[in-house]
C-alpha cells in the first residue's frame, strides 16, 4: 500500500532517472575522449614523477584512455630499465 | 575596470539571448552601467529581443573594421538608463572578426562599463572562440534534458581548456510540477553531472515569451516568478547571497497532501 502511495505521488521511478543514467554514460564517453595536447602534457608529468623513483625507458612509454561499456582507464605502459637506490624507503 | 562576461551553452534554444537580456537589465536596473554585446554574428537577435531592432545603425563588425567608433555603434536602451547594446553584424559571418579584435574590443568597454555581457552564438566553432575571447567570466546556461546537459559539459571543459575556470551553471526552463514527479532532472541532479557552481534556476515561464513579443525583459516584472529568479542572479552577479528561489511554493494540492504524509 505505501508502495503504491509513493508511487502515486511520484516518488521512484520516473524517466528522470533513465535521462540521468543515459547522461552518465554518455559523458564518461565525451570526458574520456581528451586532446592528443593533454595526453602529451599528462605524459610529461608522469615521466616526472616517475623518474624520482626509477629510470623509465621515455622513448617506448605509452599513455592511453581506454573506454569499455560504462568505464574508463587510463592504461599506462611504462618500461622500466632501472631502480634507483634512494627509492627503497 | 569592468567585469567582462560570457554567456553560452553550446546547445541553441536553451536561452542564452534572453538570459542575457535579462541579467543585463537586472544589472541596469540595480544602477549599473551595462553594456551587451551580441557576438552571434549572422544571426543577429539581441536587438529583437531587447526591442532595440530600430535603432541600429552600425554593428560589431563596423567597430572592429574600423568603420565607425564604439561610441557609434553603441545603442541606449529606451527604459533602462545604464543599459546599452552593441549588436552583432546581420549580414557578415563568424569569420568577419577574430579573438584578437574581441579582446581589445572587451578591453575597451571595460573602461566604460561596470558590467560587458557578451551572448555567445551557439556551437563551439569559431562563433564561440570570438566570445569567450575577451571575457573574463563565463556563465553556462543549460535545460534540464539530456542534450542540453551534455552540451553544457562539453562547453565547459572548452573554457576550461581557454583557461576561464568556474563557469557559473544557470538551469533554465526547470517545471517543478515534471521535478516533483520525477520526470524531469532536478537542480541536485544536474549539480551532481557538471559538478559546477550554480548561479541560478528559472522557471518555465509562459510570460518570457509575452514579454520576448514586446521586447521587454522579464526581469522588469516585479511579480513574476521568472523575473524574480533573473533578479535573484543580477543581485548574485554583483556579490550579493541570495538563496535560490523555492520553486516549490504553489505546489497546489497534491502538493499539500505530499507534504502533509511526509514524502516531500
Amino acid at each position: 500500500m505505501l508502495e503504491f502511495i509513493t508511487r502515486l505521488f511520484g516518488r521512484e521511478g520516473g524517466s528522470k532517472n533513465v535521462a540521468k543514467e543515459r547522461l552518465r554514460l554518455v559523458l564518461v564517453h565525451d570526458r574520456a575522449s581528451i586532446s592528443p595536447q593533454l595526453l602529451e602534457t599528462l605524459k610529461a608529468e608522469l615521466i616526472k614523477v616517475i623518474s624520482n623513483y626509477m629510470e623509465i625507458d621515455e622513448s617506448a612509454l605509452e599513455v592511453n584512455l581506454d573506454s569499455q561499456g560504462s568505464t574508463v582507464a587510463l592504461v599506462a605502459n611504462i618500461p622500466v630499465k632501472g631502480m634507483k637506490r634512494a627509492a627503497g624507503v | 575596470m569592468g567585469e567582462v562576461f560570457v554567456v553560452t551553452s553550446g546547445k541553441g534554444g536553451v536561452g542564452k539571448t534572453t538570459t542575457t537580456a535579462n541579467i543585463g537589465a537586472g544589472l541596469a536596473a540595480m544602477g549599473y552601467k551595462v553594456v551587451l554585446v551580441d557576438a552571434d554574428i549572422g544571426l543577429r537577435n539581441l536587438d529583437v529581443v531587447l526591442g532595440l531592432e530600430n535603432r541600429i545603425v552600425y554593428d560589431l563588425v563596423d567597430v572592429t573594421a574600423g568603420n565607425c567608433r564604439l561610441r557609434q555603434a553603441l545603442i541606449k536602451d529606451k527604459k533602462l538608463e545604464g543599459l546599452h547594446l552593441l549588436p552583432a553584424a546581420q549580414t557578415k559571418d563568424k569569420t568577419a572578426v577574430n579573438p584578437q579584435q574581441m579582446r581589445d574590443l572587451c578591453e575597451e568597454l571595460k573602461k566604460e562599463f561596470d558590467y560587458v555581457v557578451i551572448d555567445c552564438p551557439a556551437g563551439i566553432e569559431q562563433g564561440f572562440r570570438n566570445a569567450i575571447a575577451g571575457a573574463e567570466k563565463a556563465i553556462v546556461i543549460t535545460n534540464p534534458e539530456v542534450s542540453a546537459v551534455r552540451d553544457a559539459d562539453r562547453i565547459i571543459g572548452l573554457l576550461e581548456a581557454a583557461e576561464l575556470r568556474d563557469p557559473k551553471l544557470i538551469i533554465n526552463r526547470i517545471r517543478p510540477k515534471m521535478v516533483r514527479q520525477g520526470d524531469m532532472m532536478s537542480i541536485d541532479d544536474i549539480i551532481d553531472i557538471l559538478a559546477i557552481d550554480l548561479l541560478g534556476v528559472i522557471p518555465e515561464d509562459e510570460l518570457i515569451v509575452v514579454t520576448t513579443n514586446r521586447g521587454e525583459a522579464v526581469v522588469m516584472d516585479q511579480s513574476s516568478r521568472s523575473g524574480q529568479a533573473y533578479r535573484n542572479i543580477s543581485r548574485r552577479i554583483q556579490g550579493e547571497d541570495v538563496p535560490i528561489m523555492n520553486l516549490e511554493e504553489d505546489g497546489g494540492f497534491f502538493n499539500k497532501i505530499r507534504k502533509m504524509i511526509g514524502l516531500k
